[in-house]
């Protein structure tokens, strides 16, 4: 054994860990640094992390004594996830001046939170999950209650901590009983030990107790109820943050563990998996009907789409991993974008989430109304738009793998999920316009939700192609 | 006379962690019991974990259980921090308060 493990497979998060530690120095030794600018360095950063991980050469590789594997599958998650957090914290800029909230803390703990979570991708061991895992969660507790001066703040910060740590608490224990009925923490060992221990009682209790503490991390139902709160108290660009880079981390987790760890149990966990799907496309249909808040209807479509990507991973198979990651990578484009838009409504008073602000939006802001259209229509899953393809290659991967019934009460939970969609589309082009409602968008926002939209417009259809081919690859290198 | 086993450590274990994972639940007072509800789980995965990597020889155990240690006291620090926050802002940490938005 070398006295140095082999750093080159880790240098992504190497650049991140060190550039977090110099940022928060710098932020402490230098006077009136502007977190508009440490915000620009911080996604750079983020962008100069992700070379080394785009250039990697492909073949599967471990380092730190097997704890930390990078593969075809950890470049896609990884890359998926960096540049979900870039644009979060670009995106964040004139939010935090508005508020009065700039404080240097803020785009340091996403730079660390996107370790965290790059570490949960590239976890091969339960010690290393389990560490990426608490880094991320950390983080985001105190991202949610950043805003002291807001009584909502600090009340989703404490539930979204009080729910985080309980269902870290029961992910762990699974996992001491894992470790107990195996005598290994190791994912590569844990698949060879487990096919020759059977049916043994005790595993199969660890194994349900670390996929309910993942469940809480994708928040699927019924480990959801802390979504809605902490998506409605957290400041907004911390909402699109949570919404969008810690999913893809959970669910690339959750995928690495029961492909790779739990093969020899696939019954078992298919079982939950299809139920988790179901529970939580029905939930997020039908409890999103009536919100009024924005921010509250994101968390219940977060947890309707978390259901449509179980769907694939209950499949089992390798085709329904493809269809997992196109969906995850598909999902974060059209949660970025429409939280770009939530980020620019503002009146009078100040900034507002209420639904019905964006009446008539389509005579005001034309430009933005159609780009929030496009992420409706996408969220819905209208065909053409790139979220159809998504639920298409999720639901294929369903009836492929036999799992009739999970596909059509997917479509059904869909039709549901779209009447509340095309309500805002209504609302924006067909009803008049609510006094005061000025959108104010500044640079960074206005590329991004330009970007996002054409992204997920029609003009998705040149680019699906490739997103495939990509997906098809990263679960390849998973299935080895 | 009784020799203390294994099955003994995972009794207790699992004791603690269903108290714990109670108290989070049936707790209706304060804050603070939460908190030391969810040093109750980490602790019985503690006593999990040391138990096992006694019973079986191998030292893994015993340096996750280092590494959770580490990490709970990460978790209290922050989450003390927020429910001092949340105290200074309400001026109240029972449980029942924790209520401005529901739906």
């Amino acid at each position: 054994m070398n006295a140095i493990p082999n750093l080159a497979p880790a240098a992504g998060e190497i650049i991140l860990a060190i550039g977090a530690m110099v940022l928060l120095l710098a932020g402490v030794i230098i006077r009136n640094l502007k977190v508009t600018q440490l915000n620009k360095a911080c996604s750079l950063m983020i962008l100069i992390a992700l070379i080394p991980v785009l250039v990697w050469r492909g073949d599967t590789e471990t380092t730190f004594g097997g704890m930390f594997i990078m593969d075809g599958f950890a470049v896609f998650m990884k890359a998926l996830v960096m540049l979900s957090s870039a644009i979060a914290i670009l995106m964040s800029g004139q939010y935090l001046k508005d508020k009065e909230i700039e404080t240097y803390e803020f785009p340091v703990l996403m730079v660390l939170a996107t370790l965290g979570m790059m570490m949960m991708i590239s976890a091969s061991s339960l010690l290393s999950l389990y560490m990426g895992l608490e880094l991320q969660s950390l983080c985001l507790y105190v991202l949610a209650a950043i805003n002291r001066n807001r009584n909502r703040s600090t009340e989703a910060g404490l539930k979204y901590f009080v729910l985080g740590a309980m269902s870290s608490g029961i992910l762990l224990f699974g996992i001491s009983l894992v470790y107990g009925f195996t005598g290994t923490i190791s994912f590569e060992e844990l698949g060879g030990q487990i096919a020759g221990a059977g049916n043994n009682i005790g595993l199969i209790i660890g194994m349900v107790l670390v996929l309910a503490g993942l469940a809480f991390k994708i928040s699927a139902v019924p480990f959801h109820m802390w979504t809605p709160d902490v998506y409605e108290g957290a400041p907004t660009p911390v909402t699109a943050f949570l919404a969008a880079a810690p999913k893809v981390a959970a669910m690339a987790l959750l995928v690495r563990v029961t492909i790779t760890t739990f093969p020899a149990l696939t019954g078992d966990w298919q079982m939950i998996l299809t139920f988790l799907a179901i529970a939580s496309m029905i939930l997020g249909a039908f409890a999103a009907l009536p919100q009024t808040n924005i921010k509250r209807l994101m968390a219940y479509s977060t947890i309707g789409h978390i259901g449509y990507a179980l769907v694939g991973l209950a499949a089992g198979t390798q085709e329904g991993v493809e269809a997992v990651l196109i969906y995850m990578a598909i999902y974060a484009t059209m949660t970025l974008g429409t939280f770009a838009c939530i980020l620019s409504m503002k009146n009078e008073e100040g900034m507002t989430e209420n639904i019905s602000d964006l009446a008539g939006l389509s005579r005001t802001k034309p430009a933005m109304a159609l780009a929030l259209a496009i992420f409706m229509f996408s969220l819905a899953g209208i065909p053409t738009m790139a979220g159809f393809f998504g639920k298409w290659f999720v639901f294929k991967a369903a009836v492929d793998a036999g799992l009739y019934s999970l596909a059509v009460i997917g479509v059904l939970a869909s039709v549901v999920a779209a009447y509340y969609y095309l309500r805002i589309v209504k609302l924006m082009y067909f009803d008049e316009p609510a006094p005061d409602f000025v959108p104010s968008y500044d640079r960074p926002k206005i590329y991004i939700i330009g970007i996002m939209a054409a992204l997920n417009s029609p003009l998705s259809l040149l680019l699906i192609s490739l997103l495939v081919g990509a997906a098809a690859y990263a679960a390849g290198t998973l299935a080895g | 006379m009784m020799t203390i086993g294994l099955e003994h450590y995972l009794v207790l274990a699992a004791a603690l962690f269903t108290i714990g994972i109670f108290g989070i639940f049936l707790n209706r007072k304060n804050v603070i019991i939460i908190l030391m509800s969810i040093e109750l789980i980490l602790l019985s995965v503690n006593i999990n974990l040391v138990a096992f990597s006694s019973y079986m020889q191998d030292l893994v155990g015993q340096v996750f259980a280092m590494f959770v240690l580490t990490v709970a006291a990460a978790e209290a620090a922050i989450g003390l921090a927020i429910l001092v926050n949340y105290f200074r802002r309400r001026g109240t940490i029972d449980v029942e308060d924790i209520n401005q938005m529901r739906g």
